[in-house]
Parts: C-alpha cells; sequence; structure tokens
C-alpha cells in the first residue's frame, strides 16, 4: 500500500508534497527522512498538501514522503487507562524514555504496551454466533475497571480461548464469508470516524458533579453537553478540573489542547493521589490524560480532539458512562484556523474557516446516551464538557456562538466575579441548562420531591436581587422598603453561603446532592421565616444580627456523614424566630 | 556552502530567492549587501524553485542584482556557556560590550523544543519579592511565567528592577541569575535595567540581550528566543535558579503583526497573525522546572497594554498562556500610589502550591481571600457612594470604604524600595482586616482569626 513521493515546498506545520499516487484524503504519511507524521488535508492533481504533527524546521524540498494508505487511527484495547498521551495517542513517558526532557521530532512509540500479558477470561464460547459489538470476554484493566474486548465482525465463533495474552496474541476467530477474522485483544479505529451505536436516547440522569451551583441551577445530564466559556483567569481550568475530580463518571478522558504545560503536571501529580469517594482508589485508575501543550505541534492539537473522543466512545460501548473534558475547544479552533490560513482557504469570520460551526457541531454531537451493538444489551454514555476561551471574553466570536448553538448546557463564567474571588465563578443568571426539565423526575424521585420548588423559588430570589440591585445603585438600600431589603438579605445569603465553593477546601470541594438539598432548604427557610417575621413587624436589624446566620455561612463545611449537622441548624432557624416572635 | 545571487523580489523585510537547492525550512542565510555588508535571515517558505527569506537586519540597501544570498546549512543556534554572565549582547546575540565573543561549550537551537509535561514539575517554591501584593495576593512561585500588564506611562520598569533586586527564596544560598531581553525599547530605558543593575551588583549574574528601538524591529522575533536559550541552558544544564525578564512584548507582537503582513498572510484580530496565540507560547512555555533537575527559569515578561485595554488581542493571547498576570492601574498610580499593582484584576495561578503551612504560613490563602473580598466589596461602595452618598450607606459599608482607602494607602502602596518579609506582609493583612467585624470573615479560618488577628483585634477593643 505505502506509495513514495517527495516533498516540493514547506511553510510552517503544512508541506506539499508531489507524486504520492493513489494517496487517499486524511491517509497518515510519514514526512523526510526523519518520518515525522502527518496526514493529507487536500489534494489537488499531483500534489498532497499534507499537515505535520511534528515540528518542520530544516525539512528540504525533494527528500522523500511515504503514504501509509491509512487514516489517522487510535489503537484500542486494554492500557488506555491511566495513560497520559500527546495528541496522537502517542504515550509522554514512553516519549521521555525515548527522548528525554524535551520532545524531539520522529519519535515512534506504539499508543498501547504489546508486551504486557492481560489475563482474559471469555464470555463467549465457541460456535456461537456474534455480532460485531458482542462482549466476547474480559480483562481486568485497572483495579476498578473491567475492559470488556468487542467483537470487530459479525459471523461464527470458531475459536476463543481463556488465557494470558499480550495484545499481539490471537484470542479467537470470527468466521464470516468464508474468510478467518483472527480476534485479539485491541483493535484499530480511525479517530474522524464517530463509532457505530444502536440507539441514541435522550439524556434522563444527571451527571452529579458536587458543585453547587451546577447540580442545582444549570445540572448537566449523563451522555449530554455543557459547553464553559470565560475570559482568562474566571477558573475554566479549575471548573474543568473540579468536574473531572468529583463527576460520577465511570470514566475520564481530559484533553488538555492547547493550553499550559504545568496545568498538565498538576493534573497528572494529583490524579493518582486523589481517592475516589465510591472505590476507595486513586481516580487516575479511571482516567486517561491526552496533552498537548500549546507549545506542541499545532496539527496535533487539531487531532487530540478526536483522539480524545474516540477514545470515550469506545469505553461508551462497553456500557460505561463517560465524561470527556475539552480545555479548551478555542484553541482547537484556532488550530483549524492556523492550517486553514496555511491552505490559503477563504477565510469566514475573524479568519476562521467557514466549515468551523460545521466541525464543531459533528464534534458535540459524538456525545450522547445510546444502546450499544451488540450483545448482552447495554447502555453507555459520553457526556462532553467543552472549556471556550473567547478573546477578550466576549462571546460574540464565532467560537463561543457557534458552541451555544450545539450545547445544551452554558456555565457562564463572569470574570467580575473572579475578581471577588466568588468561586466557582459561574454567573447564576447568565447560565443555563436546558435539561432541568428533563431532569426534574430524577431528582423527584431520588433526592427530595421539593427540589424543583426549591431550585425555582432560590432563582426567583436572585433574580428579584438583580431587579433590586439596580435600584439600589440609584437610590441607596435604606431607601428599599424593609421585606425588600431582607430579600436583598436571603440572596446575598445563597450567593455567598451555597453558590460560593472552594476547590481546594477539602469538605467543601464536593457536596452530594443530598447535602446540597439539606442546605438549600435551611436557606429558604429562612427566606420564609424572615418574610413572615417583617409581617409580624419584627425589624431587619434584628434578623440581620441574627446568630443563626452563622451557622448557616458554616454548613458548607459540614462533612457528609454529618448532615443531621446542617438538618439541626433547620430546627435552630425555626427555634430563633420562634423566640424573635416571643420577644 | 551555497551561494545564490538570483534574487528576484524584495518585499518589507522578505527576500524571494529563485532556483535555489536543498535549502531547509527555516535554515538560517546570510545575505551580502551590495555594500558589503552581511546580514543574518531565515527561510520562512520554500518550494522546489523559490525561498522566501526574512531578513533580520532590514533589507534597504539591498537590490535584485547585486544581492548575494548564503544559505548555512542549518537552523538558527545560539552558542551559550556560563562566561556569557555579566555580559552585554545584541539582539542578534553578537557582543555589544567591545569584548570578545565568549568560546561556546555548547550549540543550542534558539526555538527549543516543547518540555514533555510528563517530564515537568510543578512549580512551588515560594519566592519572596518584598512586594506585599504580590506577596500576599499574587504569590509568584519558582518556574512560572508572571507577566506585567501595563501600559504607557506607567511605572513597570521600576517594579521590574525592584522584584529582580529583592526576590529571594528561602534557601539563599542557591544560585541564581537573571537573562534580561529588551524588545524594542529605548535607549533610555535599556541605560535604567543596566545602571540599577550595575548599582546592586546583579550585573555580574546577568546576561542581557539589547534590541533596541532603532534597532531592526524584525530582529525582535530573535531576541526572547536568544534569551530563553541562554536561560534553559544555565537552568537545567547549569543547575541556576533563573529569572527572565523580557520587556516589552508588544514590540515583539508588532514586528510578527509586520512580517505576517509583509507575507501577505489573512490577518487575524486586529491585524495580527492568527496563528500569534501558538507562537507567543513557544516564548511563555519555555519557563518551569523539570524534573530530576536543579535549576528552574521563571519568567517576567512585561507588557504595555495598547490603550489601556486588557482585551486587546497581546495581553488577551498572553493572559491565556501564562500564569496570571499583575496588573498595573493608572488609577492608583494617578493617586501617588508606587507599586500601583491593582490586586483585582491580577492573579497568580500558582499560588495555591507555593503557600500556606511549611512555605509561608499557614493563614496566608485565608488572608489573601479575605482580602480581596473585603477590597472588591469597598471598591464597589465607593462608586455606590458616589451616587448616594456616604451617608445613605448603613454602617458596616462604611466600614468597608474606611478600609478599602487604608489598603491602598498602606498594603498596596510601599515605594520602591522597602523590601517586606511575608510575615510583615501577612500581619499587615491582619491589621488592616481588624476594622472589620469578626462576622464580616468568612473567608478566614474562624481559629486564624485569634490566633494572628488577636494582637490587632483586641488592641482596637482596648481603646
Amino acid at each position: 500500500m505505502a506509495v513514495n513521493g517527495k516533498l516540493s515546498r514547506i511553510t510552517g506545520p503544512v508541506v506539499v508534497a508531489k507524486d504520492l499516487k493513489g494517496a487517499k484524503l486524511y491517509d497518515v504519511v510519514k514526512v523526510g527522512e526523519e518520518k515525522l507524521v502527518g496526514e493529507i488535508i487536500k489534494i489537488v492533481g499531483n500534489e498532497s498538501v499534507v499537515q505535520v504533527y511534528e515540528d518542520t524546521a530544516g525539512l528540504k524540498p525533494g527528500e522523500k514522503v511515504i503514504s501509509t494508505g491509512q487514516p489517522l487511527s487510535v489503537e484500542l484495547g486494554p492500557g488506555i487507562l491511566r495513560s497520559f498521551y500527546d495528541g496522537i495517542q502517542r504515550p509522554l513517558d514512553k516519549i521521555e524514555q525515548a527522548a528525554g526532557a524535551f520532545i524531539t521530532r520522529g519519535i515512534d512509540v506504539s499508543p498501547l504496551d504489546h508486551k504486557k500479558k492481560w489475563d482474559f477470561k471469555a464470555t463467549k464460547k465457541k460456535g456461537e454466533k456474534v455480532q460485531a459489538g458482542d462482549i466476547l470476554g474480559e480483562v481486568q484493566e485497572t483495579d476498578v475497571i473491567t475492559h470488556r474486548i468487542l467483537a470487530t465482525e459479525s459471523g461464527k465463533l470458531t475459536d476463543i480461548k481463556s488465557g494470558k495474552y499480550t495484545l499481539d496474541d490471537q484470542i479467537g476467530t470470527i468466521e464470516a464469508r468464508n474468510k478467518k477474522h483472527p480476534e485479539r485483544l485491541y483493535h484499530n479505529w480511525v479517530v474522524r470516524k464517530p463509532r457505530p451505536y444502536r440507539e441514541k436516547f435522550p439524556p434522563v440522569v444527571p451527571l452529579s458533579t458536587g458543585m453547587r451551583i451546577v447540580d442545582t441551577f444549570s445540572p448537566i445530564a449523563k451522555g449530554g453537553t455543557a459547553c464553559i466559556p470565560g475570559p482568562f483567569g474566571s477558573g475554566k481550568t479549575v471548573t474543568q478540573q473540579s468536574l473531572a475530580k468529583w463527576s460520577d463518571a465511570e470514566i475520564v478522558v481530559y484533553i488538555g489542547c492547547g493550553e499550559r504545560g504545568n496545568e498538565m503536571t498538576e493534573v497528572l501529580n494529583e490524579f493518582p493521589k486523589l481517592i475516589d469517594p465510591k472505590t476507595g482508589k486513586p481516580l487516575m485508575e479511571r482516567t486517561v490524560l491526552i496533552a498537548n501543550t500549546s507549545n506542541m505541534p499545532v496539527a496535533a492539537r487539531e487531532a487530540s480532539i478526536y483522539t480524545g473522543i474516540t477514545l470515550a466512545e469506545y469505553y461508551r460501548d462497553m456500557g460505561y458512562g463517560v465524561s470527556l473534558m475539552a480545555d479548551s475547544t478555542s484553541r482547537w479552533a484556532e488550530a483549524l484556523r492556523e492550517i486553514s490560513g496555511r491552505l490559503e482557504e477563504m477565510p469566514g469570520e475573524e479568519g476562521y474557516p467557514a466549515y468551523l460551526a460545521r466541525k464543531l457541531a459533528e464534534f458535540y454531537e459524538r456525545a450522547g446516551r445510546v444502546k450499544t451493538l451488540g450483545s448482552p444489551d447495554r447502555e453507555g454514555n459520553v457526556t462532553v464538557i467543552g472549556a471556550v476561551s473567547p478573546p477578550g471574553g466576549d462571546i460574540s466570536e464565532p467560537v463561543s456562538q457557534n458552541t451555544l448553538r450545539v450545547t445544551k448546557v452554558f456555565l457562564a463564567l463572569d470574570s467580575s466575579l473572579a475578581q471577588r474571588r466568588h468561586f466557582p465563578a459561574i454567573h447564576w443568571l447568565k447560565s443555563y441548562s436546558l435539561y432541568t426539565e428533563t431532569l426534574d423526575p430524577w431528582y423527584e424521585e431520588n433526592i427530595a420531591a421539593d427540589w424543583p420548588r426549591l431550585r425555582n423559588d432560590a432563582m426567583a430570589l436572585l433574580q428579584k436581587e438583580a431587579e433590586l440591585q439596580e435600584i439600589v445603585q440609584l437610590v441607596g438600600p435604606d431607601a428599599l422598603p424593609e421585606k425588600e431589603q431582607a430579600i436583598l438579605l436571603v440572596a446575598k445569603m445563597i450567593r455567598e453561603d451555597y453558590l460560593q465553593q472552594s476547590a481546594f477546601h477539602e469538605v467543601d470541594a464536593f457536596a452530594t446532592m443530598k447535602k446540597q438539598h439539606a442546605m438549600l432548604k435551611t436557606i429558604m427557610r429562612f427566606h420564609e421565616r424572615a418574610m413572615g417575621a417583617i409581617d409580624l413587624g419584627i425589624q431587619l436589624k434584628t434578623i440581620t444580627g441574627m446568630k443563626v446566620r452563622e451557622k448557616i455561612g458554616r454548613m458548607k463545611e459540614v462533612p457528609e456523614d454529618k448532615l443531621k449537622d446542617i438538618e439541626a441548624v433547620y430546627k435552630e432557624v425555626d427555634k430563633e424566630f420562634d423566640g424573635l416572635r416571643k420577644e | 556552502m551555497k551561494e545564490y545571487k538570483t534574487v528576484s523580489q524584495i518585499a518589507g523585510p522578505l527576500v524571494f530567492v529563485d532556483n535555489v537547492v536543498g535549502v531547509g525550512y527555516n535554515e538560517l542565510v546570510e545575505v551580502t549587501l551590495p555594500s558589503g555588508e552581511k546580514q543574518k535571515g531565515q527561510v520562512l517558505d520554500i518550494t522546489e524553485k523559490v525561498a522566501v527569506v526574512q531578513v533580520f537586519g532590514g533589507t534597504s540597501g539591498l537590490n535584485t542584482s547585486d544581492t548575494s544570498v548564503k544559505f548555512l546549512g542549518e537552523t538558527m543556534h545560539l552558542g551559550v556557556s556560563e562566561d556569557m554572565l555579566g555580559r552585554v549582547f545584541t539582539g542578534l546575540g553578537e557582543p555589544r560590550d567591545n569584548a570578545p565573543k565568549p568560546v561556546a561549550e555548547e550549540r543550542l537551537d534558539i526555538s527549543g523544543a516543547a518540555i514533555n509535561p510528563y517530564s515537568r514539575e510543578e512549580p512551588r517554591d515560594f519566592i519572596q519579592t518584598g512586594i506585599s501584593t504580590i506577596d500576599c495576593m499574587n504569590t509568584l512561585v519558582r518556574g512560572q511565567k508572571l507577566p506585567i500588564f501595563s501600559a504607557s506611562g506607567l511605572p513597570h520598569n521600576q517594579l521590574a528592577v525592584q522584584i529582580a533586586r529583592q526576590s529571594k527564596t528561602k534557601d539563599q544560598k542557591e544560585e541564581f541569575a537573571v537573562v534580561f531581553a529588551a524588545v524594542g525599547i529605548t535607549h533610555e530605558e535599556a541605560s535604567y535595567f543596566m545602571r540599577d543593575f550595575e548599582k546592586t551588583g546583579a550585573l555580574e549574574r546577568a546576561v542581557l540581550f539589547l534590541n533596541l528601538a532603532d534597532d531592526p524591529s524584525v530582529e525582535r522575533i530573535i531576541t526572547p528566543r536568544l534569551a530563553l536559550t541562554t536561560a534553559e541552558y544555565l537552568a537545567f544544564e547549569k543547575g541556576m535558579h533563573v529569572l527572565v525578564i523580557i520587556t516589552d512584548m508588544t514590540n515583539y507582537c508588532e514586528a510578527l503583526r509586520e512580517i505576517a503582513s509583509a507575507r501577505q498572510e489573512v490577518p487575524g484580530r486586529r491585524g495580527y497573525p492568527g496563528y500569534m496565540y501558538t507562537d507567543l507560547s513557544t516564548i511563555y512555555e519555555r519557563a518551569g522546572r523539570i524534573k530530576g533537575r536543579k535549576g528552574t527559569v521563571t519568567q517576567f515578561p512585561i507588557l504595555t497594554m495598547p490603550g489601556d485595554d486588557i482585551t486587546h488581542p497581546i495581553p488577551d493571547l498572553t493572559g491565556y498562556i501564562t500564569e496570571g498576570q499583575i496588573v498595573l492601574s493608572r488609577d492608583l498610580h494617578r493617586k501617588n500610589i508606587t507599586p500601583p499593582v491593582d490586586p483585582l484584576p491580577s492573579l497568580s495561578r500558582l499560588m495555591n502550591l507555593g503557600i500556606g503551612k511549611g512555605s509561608t504560613r499557614e493563614d496566608h490563602k485565608g488572608v489573601a481571600d479575605q482580602l480581596y473580598a473585603a477590597y472588591a466589596n469597598g471598591r464597589d461602595l465607593r462608586s455606590l457612594s458616589a451616587v448616594v452618598g456616604e451617608e445613605s450607606l448603613t454602617d458596616i459599608d462604611r466600614k468597608y470604604l474606611r478600609f478599602a482607602d487604608e489598603f491602598e494607602n498602606r498594603f498596596i502602596r510601599q515605594g520602591n524600595t522597602e523590601d517586606r518579609t511575608i510575615e510583615q506582609t501577612l500581619d499587615l493583612g491582619w491589621e488592616l482586616l481588624s476594622a472589620l467585624p469578626e462576622e464580616e470573615l468568612k473567608r478566614v479560618k474562624l481559629d486564624f482569626i485569634q490566633k494572628y488577628g488577636g494582637k490587632f483585634r483586641n488592641k482596637e477593643k482596648k481603646e
């Protein structure tokens, strides 16, 4: 299949090769003497335009270009979890072994360990008829995740055996159309092609994130899509990392796309130390990291998003719930823009290529809750949460706008909140979730029947606060009636005592929905009683000075196993208000 | 080595050379002018026939008939050695101090290579700059890249010099060095830095690369890369802790735009090239720590925000790459507060790693958060009281107003020479916070209020 051509032009990460006969669009090519990896992105007559995933300095016209005849693909098999890949699935630890602390060029390392032996337990028997996607057997990939080996063909299983195998060993054979297909523990998949499924369902279960602003006011659904736009310094990355740490997905794919090197190092150092409360094992056991930092080659940054989503789909097909965090999709869009500029394409808005909207929609559409192919019947989901970095924080730019059109949850990061250290700096009024209503039945059934009511009441208060603030700006707070001043007081309590949450506090970093409910219920009870008290002629000053407010402020520090303490605060609210009446 | 006399076109800093064979992308070029003068350049685009060369020294005096172009067969390299300490070089790495070129111990490609994120180590060693707004609220750690966002007319150079002079870590025995890159700044500014380095004896431990305002602008693409190549060598090969100051990155971006427009590229925002983010990252990301190596590279790029606009592409893209920013404020400067660091838009992303028990003090994070929240509140109330008058504010609001004034006058204001220890800074913070009632201090742990704030609070009550 391999055909040889030669280089005719080099301009940055884009090069032109001549005489690549029979080469197809998106085929992977090896460029030059050092065999740099690239991909054909345009073909004009005899010339193939190639984006190169490595630095092109020193390449000369006339050097050899070899086409592999295969499109860019990933290796899918046990060993993916706990890995730390670059944008084209090269393990960064292996790159370090091969090249040292700095990433040099032309390093050829395989994504998965082909020497390691895995203990394979067959669940299908010899002679059974199988469909592509059927679970043939299992491998214990990490302490918490069982890797299910999926059939790659439909036909008769003529041979299968449990035992210890390397990835290259044959574990079984499927006979189809009079041909024998060897089955192995791994297979390859083209990254730009979504993996097939049987049926897509609407998402109905919330992704528990432990962040009160998200779970309460803008819930994300399992299998849904969310975007987090925000200017620099507003906490996109901290939010993404918190979601990766605490969301109740079974598998996490974290893509650092064109971002800071130190941030990825932080994730890499932290995840093996963080213990997953559900399994008692390090979070890393269920995580795969993909890092293509801003100074790594720009074409590989473009590919990293696809590499990540393909890995996510693969675990979905095994029947897992997967969360994919992409930080940041703007950098990916900029990579598209840069490549498009080098191709001298006609630009669309702000220099971005005209196909930006289509590419973004295609990417987010790979999320979803699905019934997978094959037997036994199983459901899996991929939730996609993308950070967006709009220039100057202005979301009227093309990447934000096109993302908002396809995602269902919008978490609006706000720099004025970040500046007053209100974290997470997600603005309650600007953010929204289109899942709120579809998820309400779940909340009513699993958390509390009054959850939707509490949420709507609290939101109404915050909305009212914003209106009152405008008046306060003009006339000062004292000019408001006592009742409205009390609304300001409670709204402030919701903001400070409920919505503010420290990602670095040992207890406060994560709140279960039960705890959230107990907290919100207490604050809303305070509101109810305060309104009643004012009707009875009790002065606002007295309410402001109530002792229980201090305890409400410290509810967030109550550990999950002592939720009774929050109930006690609730009772204390009642008691103190009852006392006021007596006075 | 191949020499060509086939120049077909000259456009701005770009020279087109025809019929070249065997020339590589990014290869270094020596251009001989008709006058015999020699200049360096670099290949930007290469096809089988034509090479597009970017000339660093400017293209005036070139013509198509008598110019000869020599391709040197390698990308741009810099000879580095420890002897560079105490020396001054031009923006292209030639000696500028009339002394001979130091003997190179190694020749390194100036564009460097990306540090493998797997090999990085998180920066976590606290650097005390002696400046309260930085140490307490935007803590700098070794291996961080923290730019100063300034604007024309603000004293960013004084601040940079103060940081270079006062910076120290717990263990003071370690070897340090300063690498200074002047990118398109005036002669006057450059000599301010040199004088100060000389006066404080820092010059012996410094390497200076100077591209001044009247030097060719295209050189500015090279100067920061020379500085960082030197810094990486001193840090990762020689085990030094290197502080890199680059000023002014705005000039660098202007040069980038100049070349992009000469190449007739599709412009992005405000005419800057679409790849400016990627290009800037190849500079800013060259900072950090590497597992198993002693030295570190800490970066202090300075940029002036055109029109004081933080959403301008230069500060905007920088902020997306660097680990925070120190923002100078014209309002504070007008109030004669030095250094005019505005803590609200400033940020240090790596702060949490370098503070707390064991490195600074256990109450550090709480104090910083509380000061932030209180000052932000005070500033909001200032604009409110401008509308409705101070009388219609509540008691507690008036306390916040006074806090904001005191905070600016005592905490932010410290002048160019005062060097505060972190303990002094935190105590000052507690002293200012003592003006607020205890139930307002929700960001600090209850026990710390007595333990550290106690001596100030109780005094207040006695009076």
